[in-house]
């Protein structure tokens, strides 16, 4: 191990370019954090597989030296600096310019804590009902590729990740879930392979079209493909960003190609569920803001107003058919479209508050639905049932339990003063400033949200126990123990977001700002009391139709009224 | 001395973090004692920044604690301002909570949950007072969402009865549908002005387009409507009777339901601004939901039915008011209110312990004998509330009426008639409870269920819904068992219980002497807060006096036909006096429960079979075709499921590694 360090700094250059900051840790943060649980994973599958608890301790411990270094990535970073930061990078393939780039910026810093976070907690909260060795050793893996993605600045490598998070999950469905598993696994598999597939053919074909602008070489390298994206004919550029879109899509998921992600839920062992909610579904929405919105951003202006609807649709339409789910897990799953419909409408208003509203809600979601799927899975654990009709008076029984899941309910429904509702409002109200009627509509969903979880909370846990529900045991300790960073972060981010938004806002400007000067287009914004000019049409032709709210003429009047 | 305002929220807060993490541990009664104390405190310091308030330019003072929400242009602050507005809510908040804390003590007696009660009361009182205090419409939002969450628990507090349970869900449910338009409001308001700050926001909104205005201003307005209960969003609270009486008072009459009022009091800058048509609205919805909700009220049989339809319908005085332009008298009347309807809460909750949870007023009766400190105090609030000079109420509705005659003679007239009504459905309430001959017992009750006819019985059967006739959670039937039999002897509560009882009852006597016409204290003090939206009566002496005539003889009229009816009446004059379309609230609540049961639900459910079938099926259609996913899944069952994922495996690495060759060559 101690001379590993060393031998791999030597691999990866560090450099912080666009800060000019140095870590001063001595080895490269970045690579190493991702080749922790990497380690992990080889040395559970080197382990005989009758060391249940060694196997357990390694895949604990490495993911918690993932996340202790997540956190002192979030200690070190410097929160004013727009651009990437702890950036290292290492030649794979030269002739095509594929390096090992990987570096962090205010939007991917919080995923990668969060990674960090909800790896350990997951692992430490459930385990496996057979061949633990298997369970922990995908699950390391399954790390290695989320935090991958997160830090890739290579076109290449990120896809790389991207893969590689597919088959840790394919199997934990697959050979620990529950009923149905091979079905929802396999689903899982192909819809999201069918995405992937679009874009493999986007990035390559990306990096071939691109390369005329930059000296004639193909490079994979995420800062050079954005220069150079602009020589990009406008019908190419909307159609490689149809390509890479569709992943994201399927991913994310963004309505209509959610279908595989309840039965996913469903089956999956808690730990997976956990992840898959937490983290993996962020893989696509941080996809859409990091290679839909950067590298494409006349086509993400194009197509804004269609994602802004799918984003409404997941929204109302999540909701409904979460309130009509007879079993918990698919219900929760079923919240996680409409949650994720925030995020995705608030990424396409391509308004600051948008944006990062956007992000915020990526990291709330995986905190409180990450939460909420660990106390179903506590819930499991007492009554092999997340079925609404056999659940019954819990409260009564269980008090704490049910006071921490209200608690994680209600942040869920988006209750300011807990973490779900900052970036709802942000998204909201950035929605707003641009298509205002779809954030309207898109209120709508926090009556349904309320509806749904309030009343699966009543079926559950209000009422006279039964029988069977009469015995449930309320928390231990350790599950107390498990739970409790969740509820705390959950408060946390409620009341004091600041910390959070101040190292997103600039990364998330920077990014806006790209895309104004790449389209030559004001994004629009709030009015700051300078100009009141009237908000529903009344014939002063300010007015512009919900649709279109990126019409260029009517948002340079607002950039003026701003100065 | 005004920079101590943080402490005003931060106790009741502290209190909450004590009880829920020490709660079960602290234990029966000190738990209660701890909450009481926090609360009393709060209402203390609230008074010393009230004398310091005085000193402050203008009576107005902000503090800033945090940035909460920095996002772009958004700024959002966690900030007190205390200006006249905020410090009346805050001073009445603080001094009726502090009585109902203590009035619970004797009330939870014996609770399992006693420490879990205080825990919510205590944050109740954080939230409400963030609400009033928040120099933010966001900040007023989180105490506005605080509350309700708080309401919902308290509501459902015995939640292991179905009812309650519903009753707490369907309370959030329905107030959510107004937070949405409290929401689009603070969009438009970002929108518009790029802060949601009150003082930056109010100060600019006389230059704000009509539209603008009116848009906000009505959003505001569905806020508040949801909030405050008003028609079409009021069912909510009539069913929100099931939390314990003092939830019933502190939430649900004198302080979360007035929010809507403040806001409406604190947004009226805005009004001002928009069409004319806003107001209209506004002022019309406040009268039709006075009108139907105080005769609903005449025909309810459960006490706290007809206390909670009275709230209703008292909230849509201060609609009108709000509507009419007379922010002061809709602040006058919520506070006038609080007094009497806390007092008559509280009173009805001791009934209901003196009886052992008997609500059925059928049952009642001749309680002043068993109870007199109870019996003497509820009468005097119920002189208040029917508007009985000079009680406090007589003062506050008057001054309402008048500005509604004012605005516009027809909703003067629906103030008036509302007002005989009132008269007349609380004092029905007050012979049944405490003259007349007690009739409580098997035999009284097997007499009442005939007397009340096969209708209820029937409806009982066929629509087992939770807005049928539901005594104390059961359908009233032959079959039910009294609570308590003839020989029973109902008991006079604790102290605890029959202070708050006292000092409320007072209040409700002289309470009007905060704006008597004349003195006009509370219009001056709070002048510059509504400067914008008042608008300015000047009545003669004789024009208050032939309206002080007209009322008083209206309240006394509605005294004398409930005399006659229900103390000097037969059973069956009685009867007729219940019409069952007021027994059943017009059937709007029955209404709109069937439509969400029936039409709504197969909406919801078209929905999610869409979903599986239409959605899903295609994705496994075509997931069939093309791939043979069935056969193979068959194939995976038997043992293949990682031969299949290594050849998923093996099929990318070929792929990949023929792309990049591919590429290779092309470079």
């Amino acid at each position: 191990m101690s001379t590993l360090v060393p031998a791999f700094a030597a691999v990866f250059e560090q450099t912080s370019e666009h800060t000019g900051e140095v870590t001063g840790l001595g080895f490269p943060l970045l690579p190493v954090m991702v080749l922790c649980p990497l380690l992990g994973a080889i040395v559970i599958a080197l382990l005989p597989k009758e060391r249940v608890d060694v196997i357990r301790l390694v895949a604990v411990l490495s993911s918690v030296a993932a996340g202790a270094l997540g956190i002192v990535a979030l200690a070190q970073f410097e929160p004013g600096a727009p651009g990437f930061q702890f950036v290292s990078s290492a030649t794979w393939i030269e002739s095509l310019d594929i390096k090992f780039i990987l570096g962090i910026d205010g939007i991917s810093l919080f995923l990668v804590v969060l990674t960090g976070i909800l790896f350990p907690i997951s692992l430490l909260a459930s385990k496996p009902e057979h061949d633990p060795k298997g369970y922990y050793a995908w699950l390391t893996l399954l790390e290695v590729g989320c935090l991958g993605v997160f830090c890739a600045l290579d076109l290449f490598v990120f896809f790389l990740f991207f893969e590689i998070t597919l088959v840790p999950l394919y199997m934990l469905i697959g050979k620990w879930g529950h009923g149905r598993r091979v079905y929802a696994a396999t689903k899982f598999f192909v819809f999201t392979m069918l995405g992937s597939a679009f874009m493999l053919v986007a990035i390559v074909s990306l990096a071939i079209l691109a390369k005329a602008g930059d000296g004639g070489t193909i490079s994979f390298d995420l800062q050079k493909v954005i220069a150079s994206q602009a020589n990009l004919g406008t019908v190419t550029s909307r159609l490689i960003f149809v390509g890479m879109a569709v992943a994201f899509m399927v991913k994310t998921p963004v309505f209509p190609f959610h279908t595989w992600l309840p039965d996913a839920h469903t089956e999956a062992p808690t730990a997976g569920s956990v992840n898959l909610a937490g983290i993996l579904l962020k893989l696509g929405t941080y996809g859409f803001l990091r290679y839909g919105l950067q590298l494409f951003p006349e086509a993400s202006l194009y197509f804004a107003p269609t994602m802004i609807t799918l984003g409404a649709i997941g929204i109302i339409y999540g909701g409904i058919v979460a309130a009509m789910q007879q079993n918990l897990k698919r219900l929760v799953a079923y919240s996680s479209v409409a949650h994720m419909g925030f995020c995705v409408m608030g990424l396409f208003a391509l308004t600051i508050e948008g944006v990062e509203g956007s992000v915020l809600q990526m990291i709330n979601h995986g905190i409180t639905t990450g939460a909420l799927f660990i106390l179903l899975g506590f819930l499991y654990r007492r009554r092999h049932t997340y079925e609404l009709a056999e659940l019954r008076g819990i409260q009564k029984v269980a008090p704490v339990f049910a006071g921490v899941f209200t608690v994680v309910m209600l942040a869920s429904i988006g209750v300011p003063g807990l973490n779900g509702f900052v970036g709802e409002f942000l998204v909201l109200a950035g929605t707003f400033i641009a298509h205002r009627w779809w954030a309207v509509v898109a209120a709508i969903g926090v009556i349904i949200a309320a509806l749904y979880l309030l009343w699966a909370y009543q079926r559950a846990f209000h009422g006279e126990p039964d029988e069977a529900n009469r015995t449930v045991p309320d928390l231990d300790w350790g599950e107390k123990l498990v739970i409790a960073p969740l509820v705390a972060l959950i408060v946390f981010l409620g009341v004091y977001p600041k910390p959070v938004l101040d190292r997103i806002e600039p990364a998330v400007r920077r990014v806006l700002e790209h895309v104004e000067v790449s389209t030559g287009r004001e994004l629009p914004s709030s009015r700051k009391g300078a100009d009141l000019a009237p908000l529903v049409g009344d014939g002063h032709g300010a007015s512009h139709p919900p649709a279109t709210g990126l019409d260029p003429g009517a948002e340079a009047e607002h950039a003026e009224a701003d100065r | 001395m005004v920079d101590i305002i943080w402490l005003v929220p931060a106790l009741p807060l502290l209190g909450f973090l004590l009880l829920v993490f020490f709660g079960k541990r602290i234990g029966e009664p000190l738990a209660g004692w701890l909450a009481t104390l926090m609360v009393g405190g709060s209402f203390v310091v609230a008074v010393a920044v009230f004398f310091g308030l005085l000193d402050q330019p203008e009576h107005t003072y902000e503090q800033v604690l945090f940035t909460w929400i920095p996002a772009g242009d958004l700024h959002v602050e966690v900030g007190f301002l205390v200006d006249p507005l905020s410090m009346a809510m805050t001073l009445f908040i603080t001094f009726v909570a502090s009585l109902i804390h203590l009035y619970s003590i004797g009330y939870m007696h014996g609770d399992e949950r006693f420490p879990t009660f205080f825990t919510y009361l205590n944050l109740f009182v954080f939230s409400m007072l963030v609400l009033v205090l928040g120099n933010n419409m966001l900040l007023t939002f989180l105490g506005w969402e605080g509350v309700g969450a708080c309401s919902y628990f308290l509501i459902s507090f015995w939640f292991t009865k179905e009812a309650n349970a519903s009753a707490g869900k369907k309370a959030f449910i329905t107030n959510r549908i107004g937070d949405w338009g409290f929401m689009v409001a603070m969009f438009a308001t970002f929108f518009a002005f790029g802060t949601l700050d009150y003082t930056k926001v109010m100060g600019q909104a006389g230059g704000l387009a009509k539209t603008t205005a009116t848009f906000i201003a009505l959003m505001l307005f569905v806020g508040a409507v949801g909030k405050s209960a008003q028609i079409p969003l009021y069912v909510w609270l009539p069913d929100a009777m099931a939390g314990p009486t003092p939830v019933s008072a502190l939430i649900h009459a004198a302080t979360m339901v007035t929010a809507g009022v403040y806001l409406m009091t604190r947004a009226n800058p805005i009004i001002a601004a928009s069409d004319g048509y806003v107001g209209w609205t506004i002022a019309g919805v406040g009268a039709a939901t006075a009108f139907v909700a105080a005769t609903i009220g005449m025909a309810q049989h459960d006490i706290k039915k007809v206390l909670a339809y009275s709230t209703v319908s008292q909230l849509g005085y201060m609609f009108l008011a709000v509507g009419s332009g007379a922010y002061v008298a809709a602040i006058f009347h919520m506070i006038t209110h609080a007094f009497f309807k806390a007092c008559l809460f509280l009173g009805s909750g001791s009934v209901i312990h003196g009886m052992v949870g008997e609500q059925d007023m059928r049952l009642m009766g001749a309680l002043r004998k068993y109870m007199p400190i109870t019996a003497g105090t509820f009468i005097v609030a119920w002189l208040a509330i029917a508007g009985v000079f000079p009680l406090s109420g007589f003062w506050s509705k008057d001054e309402i009426i008048e500005f509604a005659w004012h605005k516009s003679p027809v909703l003067g007239v629906i103030g008036f008639v509302t007002a005989v009504l009132t008269a007349y459905y609380m004092s029905r309430l007050v012979f049944l409870t405490f003259y007349g001959e007690p009739r409580w017992g098997e035999h009284a009750v097997r007499e009442v269920v005939q007397v009340g006819g096969a209708g209820s019985e029937e409806e009982a059967t066929t629509e087992p819904t939770e807005s049928v006739e539901l005594v104390n959670g059961l359908p009233l039937t032959s079959e039910r068992k009294p609570v308590v039999d003839a020989h029973f002897h109902p008991h006079e509560s604790g102290w605890t219980m029959t202070l708050p009882l006292v000092v409320l009852a007072l209040l409700s006597v002289i309470g009007g002497v905060i704006n008597l016409p004349g003195s006009h204290l509370l219009a001056n003090w709070l002048e510059p807060v509504v400067a914008a939206g008042e608008s300015h009566l000047e009545p003669t002496a004789t024009y208050i006096l032939i309206f002080s005539v007209i009322s008083t003889a209206l309240a006394l009229g509605g005294i004398g036909l409930a005399y006659f009816v229900w103390l000097k009446g037969s059973r069956q004059l009685q009867r007729g006096f219940e019409p069952v379309f007021l027994e059943k609230a017009w059937y709007y609540d029955l209404t709109l429960a069937a439509f969400m049961g029936g039409p709504g639900r197969r909406l919801f459910e078209a929905i999610s079979w869409f979903d599986r079938t239409v959605i899903d099926g295609i994705v496994n259609g075509v997931g069939a075709a093309t791939l043979g996913v069935g056969k193979k899944v068959r194939r995976l069952q038997n043992g293949y499921v990682r031969s299949y994922a290594l050849l998923v495996v093996i099929g990318v690495v070929l792929i990949t590694a023929f792309v990049l060759t591919r590429m290779l060559q092309l470079s």
